[in-house]
């Protein structure tokens, strides 16, 4: 491999970049994540004030996680892994790299700012505004050109699995991003600059909303990171990928099912049943090529299952997956509209979500920043492996009350709102299950304080390594060691 | 094991590769979403639903801005226990002129798709201002920002947006938005133009404050009006054809 780094000299201070920026708002966005969680617990810390209360926090917390989080994990992983795999320096350069970056970041920034200050077309996360979704557009069109121009580069003859994930994301989104953004604005007309109205409205725009929404979650937040599992796994583990049939059928089955789940948003609304019959087949069905995905992943480990004990990189990475499998599995029996009659609607939704985004997305980033740092910073390891092993126990004690917290919660919610007492009246006043809410949200923010600070516990590994430091620990074996 | 083999033809083109994933994405939203504009049934024929008034229609910005969505949703299943506690479930017509629909996905709060003359004018703007006063159990953030004026300078020039995405305002109902507007949240004359425009919208000012329109009147008289609009005792859904 040296020879060839010698021959390719990659385009990594971008990376880098990306590296640096994705645990910077993964921070922001967890704190965000969890001062709303506190906000439902505690409603005076809404502070009576326009730009801190739930309803304009709450995008900023769900776009700073999928978007500022997700995007530039997905950003740095996609660019390094693309160009190793292609063994060709990134199209375009830093030159280019760098126009997307600090566009995005801007672009982060400036989104924020709008939620905050009262600017939102009020469909769930799609909120930025008309002129800020064109500006996306034209970041994205710039990484689909760096990225498949990185492709054509190449000098191996066959496109790695990985990244077909990043491509199908990278396309798809951006279908996905066009079609629920299709908005006139107000100012065109001498209204309100900073409004637009959505072509489709009611029943419409609730399919369209959910067709996006539903898909963010399939190729944003899967499909983008199941490529980085597809390099990352099989790198650290030092295995090659379980079975490449596997992720053939794996990958054409996922995007071409994914797509059709977005009814399962919509049971028993005013959306046709046809339509919701069809969402829920196919979320049903999904959860094949989801367990194809995850048994090709975990059986990567087949003959280094040693590492699991080991490695704490290994160990955040194996145990996304795992996660992966858990919440495909609760996902598709959610979409079954007997279950979701009761889940729909409450915190039940909510914990099933963090379940995937904790879990799985932000484990697996956590993995594949673990690896990255060193790399590119180029130390031998991180600082220290014991306290990566910290970072995980932390964050999956905060994950386990998290979501039990909201399996309770939202179970109970709904059947509270179900309940009749033996004269056939409603048992309980609205009120009252939120009353009952209470100490669900107060055990479900300090699971999510418990994953803030192992975010944090990272932060200051990193700086640490890229420091050059290295802490005086008995070094566990590493993928560098004994071996 | 044939098909593998051509799958090369895909991993080492990424045109081929591009067009198979754009293929395989686009079916399942052209299968779900197109039908939903080509078969009629789709949004039943109903009485009574009209485009909202220019003060409902900024009480609707005013919902959409401050993210309402994000803990009330504006969709009642067809559930015995969901009609008995929010009333009829939810038609599709009902939202028809809804951009963004507001159905939402999440009931931190009750759903608030009839919650139009369930309370008083007075209990809304208490709550608003701060929700424990009248509901000591509440945990919503408190809305006192709403009492200042609303701007509404560019009032005509949203609903011309929304006529062009499909609501069915009338040159005269763009024309007069302004006086429209004004009239609803300052007069409550049974016999005020606005009311020929815009049937059963409730007129008056709502927060003590007749001389200026603030934010609290516009989303206030937009809250009254949610689910009003058909009357359910003569609408039978269930005979209207889907």
């Amino acid at each position: 491999m040296s020879s060839n780094t010698e021959a390719t000299p990659y385009c990594e201070d971008v990376v880098k970049k990306f590296v640096l920026a994705a645990t910077f708002w993964g921070v922001v966005g967890f704190l965000a994540g969890d001062f709303i969680a506190w906000q439902l617990a505690f409603p005076v810390l809404n502070l009576d004030l326009e730009w801190t209360t739930f309803g304009r926090l709450r995008p900023v917390h769900t776009s700073a996680v999928i978007f500022a989080f997700g995007g530039n994990i997905l950003f740095s992983t996609s660019l390094y892994v693309v160009q190793r795999t292609s063994r060709a320096s990134l199209f375009g350069g830093s030159g280019l790299g760098n126009v997307i970056f600090w566009n995005f970041q801007a672009l982060i920034v400036v989104a924020a700012l709008t939620y905050v200050l009262g600017f939102s077309q009020g469909q769930e996360y799609a909120e930025p505004e008309w002129w800020i979704d064109l500006w996306l557009t034209v970041i994205w069109v710039l990484y689909l050109i760096a990225f498949a121009g990185t492709i054509m580069k190449r000098k191996e003859p066959h496109i790695y699995v990985a990244n077909w994930f990043f491509f199908s994301m990278i396309l798809t989104v951006a279908m996905l991003h066009l079609g629920n953004n299709l908005a006139v604005p107000a100012a065109l007309f001498g209204g309100d600059f900073m409004k637009s109205y959505n072509i489709f409205g009611g029943v419409q725009n609730a399919m369209t909303q959910w067709w996006y929404g539903h898909n963010a979650v399939g190729f944003f937040l899967t499909a983008g990171f199941l490529g980085i599992m597809y390099y990352f796994v099989p790198k650290r583990a030092e295995r090659p990928v379980y079975s490449y049939r596997l992720s053939i059928v794996h990958f054409w089955a996922l995007i071409f099912l994914y797509i059709w789940a977005g009814p399962h948003h919509l049971h028993y609304t005013a959306l046709p049943d046809w339509a919701q019959t069809l969402g829920m087949t196919f979320s049903i069905m999904l959860w094949m090529p989801s367990w194809g995905g995850m048994i090709n992943g975990l059986m990567t480990l087949s003959g280094a299952w040693d590492k699991l004990r080991t490695d704490p990189v290994m160990r955040f990475l194996v145990s996304s997956v795992a996660f992966y499998g858990m919440s495909t599995f609760e996902g598709p029996m959610m979409s079954i509209k007997a279950v979701n009659s009761l889940s729909h609607y409450t915190d039940w939704t909510v914990g099933h979500v963090h379940s995937g985004a904790l879990g799985w997305v932000a484990f697996v980033s956590f993995g594949a920043l673990y690896y990255l740092v060193p790399k590119l910073w180029g130390r031998k390891e991180l600082y220290s492996l014991k306290l990566v092993g910290v970072h995980f126990w932390v964050a999956t004690v905060g994950i386990v009350l998290y979501i039990t917290a909201m399996w309770i919660s939202g179970i109970m919610q709904g059947l509270m709102w179900r309940a009749y007492d033996n004269l056939g009246f409603l048992q309980y006043s609205f009120i009252e299950t939120v009353e009952a809410m209470h100490p669900y949200y107060v055990i479900r923010a300090m699971g999510g304080l418990l994953f803030v600070l192992g975010a944090l516990v990272m932060v200051y590994n990193f700086y640490k390594t890229i420091k050059g430091d290295v802490a005086d620990e008995v070094m566990q074996p590493s993928t560098a060691g004994a071996r | 094991m044939s098909v593998f083999k051509h799958h090369a033809k895909l991993e080492t083109n990424v045109f081929f590769l591009a067009v198979g994933i754009l293929l395989s994405v686009i079916v399942g939203g052209l299968v779900e979403v197109v039908p939903l504009f080509t078969i009629e049934s789709t949004i039943e024929k109903v009485e009574g639903v009209r485009p909202y008034s220019p003060l409902e229609q900024a009480g609707r910005d005013i919902y959409v801005r401050e993210g309402c969505y994000n803990c009330h949703s504006q969709m009642i299943r067809p559930f015995k226990d969901e009609i008995e506690r929010y009333g009829h479930y939810s038609l599709a017509a009902e939202s028809k002129y809804d951009h963004p629909f507001q159905w939402a996905s999440k009931r931190t709060g009750p759903d608030l798709a009839r919650v139009g003359g369930k309370y008083t004018n007075d209990w809304h703007v208490r709550h608003m201002i701060n929700p424990r006063d009248v509901v000591p159990e509440s945990v919503m953030p408190g809305y006192p920002h709403l009492m200042r004026p609303l701007n509404y300078a560019g009032i005509a020039g949203n609903l011309t947006a929304l006529k062009v995405v499909g609501v069915p305002y009338t040159d005269a109902q763009i024309m007069n938005a302004k006086k429209d507007l004004e009239e609803q949240a300052m007069s409550d004359s049974p016999d005020a133009a606005v009311l020929k425009s815009y049937p059963k919208a409730k007129m008056g000012d709502v927060d003590g404050n007749p001389k200026v329109v603030t934010e609290m009147d516009a989303l206030v008289a937009y809250l009254q009006v949610l689910g009003t609009m058909v009357d359910f005792t003569t609408v039978k859904p269930e005979k209207i054809y889907r």
